[in-house]
């Protein structure tokens, strides 16, 4: 059992952190203090133009080794500091934190690309260096505990946003550290997870022919690597990267019209290796969307809520409620089918 | 077969009321009738236990044994050894054989254990939820390119032919010729029954199966046997035959006696003559000259079939595979050291190539690393003997399976192993027209599609209690899959963690 939550502001306003952090402490029997996090979009305005590494780091050598080897490689770091955080009991600093603000050297041809192969390098080489989010205008925080000692180690509070997302932790199946908690991240993608990819294994070969590395023993990071493959990579429309994750029963497409039939078809005849098979119910994020997602049969709860300014979703509707008593409509999304809310102006 | 017997048959005196009957069934020549004595005799060492005299006798009077033969036992010199031994010594000739490899090398099937879903993610049953098998052999587009107009969602991404399917369970191709079209007849109807397909073998397609083309898969072999532009055309794909997991590197041979007149009108050769057929391909030497094989028959086809490669699994199955699929092969068809024939030498089929769990394994890992996993499918066969063996086999990487033992025993084999004399006393591996109307194309049929259908339920039970519902999430999947006392090399080429891990 997990619990996950997000808010996204429809006008692209900023939301005080606070927020997603009692929404996600309203679900707190649905986890077990073994990992907490929350990904925040928009809350590095001044530097939002350049890409914001989160490394967390097991000591002083592991940072000393890789800032070294980040001299080799073809990007400017424009700003590096520790991340802020607060001394408090019920975390120990197992690790450090550090961001560094960067962009490639101008002869990258495709920056996303170079960023995602130098995360993906640095996390499979294990040398005690973790990238824990790596997008433009936002940041991953965090680690083993309750989300709201998360939000309290890294001063999470201080920050705002126009999306949110949260998780806390249930680990069933593999060990809880700070690396194996959510969100997961790859460039503007953020996940977080509540159940279990059952098609991992699959999933995560499918990947790695496109080059990505599963190095963080956790099934959910397919989840974020798919979305950037599928959407930024092959171009589909966020509802198109939905169908695949979880296309529609083969029974279900008798009701389509041929075209969509043939489409449907078409996606699961490329995509099959892709598809998410298991109980889950994920919330996936980028700079200006984000998209609930339950698996094909709903066996995770997945509640969403609109009002005339914000969208949330969340694993159970008294979180919702927590900080928003009245919404316009709130609803529990059908099996399989995306909910799908975007930034519609960036202020 | 040496003269000493391997078999007993006890005719219970009591009982038999003499009627004859089993003499008439027997189509091994092993039963008479004495008259004086007015007793069934037999002959022991013709018995080949087919059990035909058995199941069809009126009062169940008769029963066969293993007979007792005291070899004196040596480890070295086994019974086995020493019968082939005093048969070659009498005959001077190869050892010819039927049905799968005898030898017992360890199978990798039954070392591999599959995962189950316990608390975490619940076990899913397929009687109240959908259980998706359905499974496309064929070439996939490495990603697809999509165009949005107006909330229309267009498809710009040419599609190749695929060949869709059910269940991911086919039928092996196994010829015209060295089976009744009884048998022909039975398979194809099953396999449309259950909306798969089968193969047609090397021995061409009779006429009387046209109707069915559509879940038959054609065959072209180095015989070249029956192949003409319907017969191309009116499939549902092709597949170019360049080894058997039976008898990789060695060639068919059809003897002239069977060759009647509709097999001889079916195989477009003079009938009595024998069918050979060349070990390589004449036309086929090397890599490139399967290419111009692969585009020969899709352009006798206009692009509308897949053609699929069957070759044998061997120790270099991994960079072939990878050749043919280059060469323009919509699927690669491995066939392990297990698998069937009619006839071949025994050396042979026991001795060369490689089990098919490792073939598929190494096939599927080396498209991967080279990107063209999509490029084209993989169908498994060699040994495939239950849906547990379906279910490991897709999850090891194969897109399907093809079975032709099982398929037969359905029919009513009793591998009985003598397939290549045409003697099948049920019908199935003969031209004798006496024999071949035993086995009823009608109840064939079911009976196949029973099986089918009874391991496609199976593998649904499989696919539940893994949590998954649809079988794309099992195909390739190795992480639901456990070795048990496999060795470190073997597993790390399965890419199979070993239980407890």
């Amino acid at each position: 059992m997990c619990g996950i939550g997000g808010i996204l502001s429809k006008h692209g306003k900023l939301i005080e952190a606070k927020k997603i952090i009692t929404l996600m402490d309203t679900m707190n029997y649905r986890y077990n203090g073994l990992g907490g996090g929350f990904s925040g979009y928009g809350i590095y305005p001044k530097y939002k133009e350049l890409y914001a590494l989160h490394i967390l780091y097991r000591d002083e050598i592991a940072k000393e080794r890789l800032e070294e080897s980040l001299k080799d490689e073809k990007i400017i770091i424009y700003k590096e500091e520790e991340i802020p955080t607060r001394n408090i009991k019920e975390i120990p600093k197992e690790m450090l934190s550090w961001r560094y603000f960067v962009d490639t050297h101008e002869d990258v041809k495709n920056k996303d690309d170079y960023i995602v192969d130098l995360v993906m390098g640095i996390n499979q080489a294990e040398n005690g260096a973790f990238v824990c989010s790596s997008g433009k205008n936002m940041g991953v925080f965090k680690a083993t505990g309750y989300p709201k000692d998360v939000a309290r180690l890294f001063k999470v509070d201080k920050y705002k946003g126009h999306i949110w997302l949260g998780h806390g932790r249930f680990p069933t199946n593999t060990p809880g550290w700070w690396g194996g908690a959510h969100p997961f991240n790859i460039l503007d993608w953020s996940v977080v997870h509540n159940g279990e990819i059952s098609s991992y294994g699959i999933n995560r070969r499918y990947l790695e022919t496109w080059g990505y590395k599963c190095t963080l023993l956790t099934d959910t990071e397919v989840v974020a690597y798919l979305c950037d493959l599928l959407v930024r990579r092959h171009k589909l429309p966020l509802k198109i990267a939905a169908e695949v994750l979880t296309p529609d029963f083969w029974k279900h497409t008798k009701r389509m019209s041929e075209k969509e039939r043939k489409l449907l078809k078409v996606i699961r005849m490329t995509y099959g290796s892709a598809m998410l098979n298991g109980p889950f119910g994920i919330i996936v994020a980028n700079r200006n969307s984000m998209m609930g997602l339950n698996d094909r049969i709903k066996l995770r709860p997945l509640i969403a809520a609109e009002t005339e300014d914000f969208s949330y979703l969340a694993s159970e509707e008294a979180a919702i409620m927590s900080i928003c008593s009245n919404p316009d409509k709130i609803w529990a999304p059908k099996a399989g089918e995306p909910v799908i809310a975007r930034v519609l102006k960036n202020e | 077969m040496s003269s000493l017997p391997e078999f007993k048959i006890n005719i219970d005196r009591e009982i038999c009321n003499v009627c004859r009957r089993c003499i008439r069934e027997c189509s091994f020549d092993v039963l008479r009738y004495d008259e004086e004595k007015n007793k069934i005799i037999s002959d022991d060492a013709l018995c080949v236990a087919c059990q035909r005299c058995m199941e069809k006798c009126p009062t169940k009077a008769i029963t066969i044994d293993k007979r007792p033969i005291a070899f004196s036992s040596h480890p070295t010199w086994t019974e086995e050894i020493r019968r082939d031994i005093l048969a070659q010594a009498e005959t001077g000739s190869a050892i010819l054989v039927s049905t799968g490899c005898e030898v017992r090398y360890p199978s990798i099937f039954d070392h591999l254990l599959i995962d189950a879903c316990q608390v975490t993610n619940p076990a899913i049953d397929p009687l109240r939820e959908p259980m998706e098998l359905t499974t496309f052999i064929g070439k996939k587009p490495k990603m697809l390119e999509l165009r949005e107009e107006n909330e229309e969602i267009e498809l710009m991404t040419e599609i190749t032919p695929n060949l869709e399917i059910k269940t991911p369970i086919t039928i092996a191709h196994m010829s015209y010729g060295a089976l009744s079209l009884n048998a022909h007849k039975s398979l194809a109807r099953g396999a449309k029954m259950v909306g798969t397909v089968m193969g047609t073998g090397e021995g061409g397609l009779h006429k009387d199966l046209y109707p069915l083309a559509d879940s038959i898969v054609v065959q072209v072999a180095s015989g070249r046997f029956g192949v003409h532009r319907e017969y191309l055309n009116i499939a549902a794909g092709i597949e170019i035959k360049i080894g058997q997991g039976a008898k990789p590197g060695i060639g068919g041979h059809l003897p002239g006696r069977k060759v009647s007149e509709a097999i001889s009108e079916t195989r477009m050769i003079p009938t009595g003559t024998d069918a050979l057929s060349p070990a390589p391909h004449h036309d086929i030497y090397s890599i490139e000259d399967l290419s111009r094989l692969i585009y020969a028959l899709k352009e006798a086809t206009r692009y509308e079939k897949p053609v699929f490669v069957k070759i044998a699994a061997v120790h270099n199955s991994a960079p072939i595979a990878s050749g043919i699929v280059r060469a323009g092969a919509d699927a690669v068809v491995l066939d392990g050291n297990m698998g069937g024939t009619g006839a071949s030498p025994k050396v042979i089929r026991d001795h060369l190539g490689i089990p098919i769990e490792i073939a598929i394994a190494v096939v599927d890992e080396r498209l991967r690393e080279e990107g063209i996993r999509n490029e084209a499918s993989i169908i498994a066969s060699g040994g495939i003997r239950s849906a547990a063996d379906v279910a490991k086999a897709i999850a090891l990487g194969a897109d399907a399976v093809a079975i032709g033992t099982a398929a037969l025993i359905a029919l009513g084999c009793r591998v009985c192993k003598r397939c290549f004399t045409g003697k099948c006393s049920w019908g199935i591996a003969t031209q004798d027209p006496n024999l071949v109307k035993r086995l009823d194309p009608e109840i064939g049929a079911q009976r196949v599609a029973n099986l089918i259908n009874a391991w496609s339920i199976e593998l649904k039970e499989i696919l539940g209690a893994l949590g998954l519902n649809s079988i794309e999430s099992l195909r390739g999947n190795r992480e639901r899959l456990r070795g048990i006392g496999l060795d470190h090399t073997m597993l790390e080429i399965l890419d199979v963690e070993p239980v407890g891990r």
